[in-house]
């Protein structure tokens, strides 16, 4: 069996004290989607940081596709984790949305017309091929978000984390995006409180409960259990 | 979404509009040179200026009225500086000052206002001015559009609480900058890991090189020509 991502006994504590991650250990394997479920401060979007070496573990090791965190990896790891934030105003940073998504592969060395090419290719995907040239602030919210996923995706990553997809989404925003992130083979761990959004995605789910992981098991357990 | 009238201004149709941003640049930054070191007495170049600047708002579609409007907005900065310069004994350097700044706020308003904010950032680059001013002057564009809705959300919200924001005191509206302060900071913070997460090393790197065409060449030419000819023959 293979893992896209491994995590083991990762603790965090931020630099105010307050202890965020406590021992996790937890396991993806690849293609499979999973969301993380849990109340607010639990330590949900402290873990998905981590796999993308945002943030550095205070202690505990993590892997994502073989390949160690740390300096040496840290560029090639970014390249094949794609976070997708919850406000997509701050992940569009660039001055039109073709430049935007042809940042990633341009930042990891590729030249600009095989860039361009990546980009235009990624916003077909998420189909926004139609807006390549227009300005981010000139987009509606479920627009920005579907661009922000094609900024990752031009990255070509093997593993997609959403941090709270659904914020800002009228329902056929969300249905829309549902149907999107259903269709792309990679794996998926969606950081959400809209269960029925994680439901129509996955069945699997991890519990945070104050930076630890309390359960890993179905959605409806979860749900029953916690009365999530 | 609040639209800003400026950028919606900038995404017309007309001659101006389709000029190479790098040669609008050139054209602008030597009226303003001309503009600046004009000397007190010459009012008629002024005004052959400000009808060269509104012919040219009409040939760029623009509404006339809104945009030599918009462009006095400079005004309550300069007249801080005329009035010093009036009460110094010098009342035509202090009319002199208004009007240099009042035509070049319509300068820089007219380029601005047929240039998309994408479009200048590339022609500076063109220019080969600083990328990291540039970068500087891109994220400015770009989050201060987010700012400015922010700042209006809180605005409402004061407004529903307290009925109007002019009944706030200072202390509280000091209170409510702060907080847009720190609203900026963290959002600041969440674009940088944004930007680290994509693979972000320091620099942003070029995308696209903009040909210019003959056409955009002849236009700086004429237009810097006419504006140093004026500035010569009529001052």
């Amino acid at each position: 069996m293979s893992f896209i991502v491994e995590v083991k006994s990762l603790s965090y504590t931020y630099e105010d004290g307050t202890a965020a991650l406590r021992e996790v250990d937890f396991e993806l394997e690849a293609g499979k989607t999973v969301a993380l479920l849990g109340a607010n401060g639990s330590g949900k979007t402290t873990f998905a940081l981590h796999l993308n070496g945002i943030l550095r573990a205070t202690s505990g090791t993590v892997s994502v596709d073989g390949l160690e965190m740390n300096d040496r990896n840290l560029r090639e790891i970014r390249r094949r984790v794609g976070l997708v934030f919850q406000d997509s105003d701050n992940q569009l940073f660039m001055p039109t949305v073709l430049e935007d998504v042809a940042f990633g592969p341009l930042a990891s060395g590729a030249s600009p017309g095989d860039a361009a090419e990546k980009a235009h290719t990624a916003l077909a995907k998420v189909g926004m091929g139609h807006k390549a040239g227009k300005a981010p602030w000139h987009l509606s919210a479920g627009e920005k978000k579907r661009v922000a996923i094609a900024g990752i995706l031009a990255g070509d990553p093997r593993l997609l984390v959403l941090d709270e997809p659904t914020t800002f989404l009228d329902p056929p925003g969300q249905r829309g995006l549902a149907d999107l992130l259903d269709s792309l083979p990679q794996a998926k761990l969606l950081i959400t409180h809209d269960v029925p959004f994680a439901r129509r995605l996955t069945g699997e789910a991890v519990f945070f409960q104050e930076g630890r992981i309390a359960a890993k098991t179905s959605i409806a357990a979860i749900v029953q259990e916690f009365g999530w | 979404m609040r639209h800003v009238r400026i950028d919606r201004w900038s995404r017309g149709e007309s001659y101006f509009h389709t000029l190479h941003a790098a040669a609008k640049l050139v054209a602008a930054l030597t009226l303003l040179l001309c503009i600046a070191t004009l000397s007190v007495r010459s009012l008629v170049c002024c005004a052959v200026y400000l009808m060269v600047l509104t012919v040219s708002v009409k040939a760029a579609r623009l509404p006339v009225g809104r945009v030599l409007l918009s462009a006095s907005a400079v005004l309550p900065f300069a007249v801080c500086f005329a009035i010093i310069t009036a009460l110094s004994g010098e009342p035509d350097r202090a009319a002199m000052l208004l009007i240099r700044g009042y035509l070049s706020s319509l300068t820089a308003l007219l380029l601005i206002s047929t240039t998309p904010m994408p479009d200048l950032l590339a022609g500076l680059e063109w220019l080969r001015a600083p990328r990291f001013l540039v970068q500087v002057m891109q994220f400015l564009y770009r989050y201060l559009l987010v700012l400015i809705e922010e700042a209006g959300a809180m605005r409402d919200a004061a407004e529903s609480r307290a009925g109007s924001v002019r009944s706030l005191a200072v202390r509280q509206a000091a209170g409510a900058a702060g907080v847009l302060f720190v609203r900026s900071w963290g959002r600041a913070q969440a674009i940088h890991r944004a930007m680290m997460a994509r693979g972000f090393e320091g620099h942003i790197p070029r995308f696209r090189e903009f040909p210019l065409q003959r056409s955009d060449v002849a236009f700086t030419l004429v237009a810097a020509a006419l504006t140093v000819g004026f500035r010569t023959v009529l001052a």
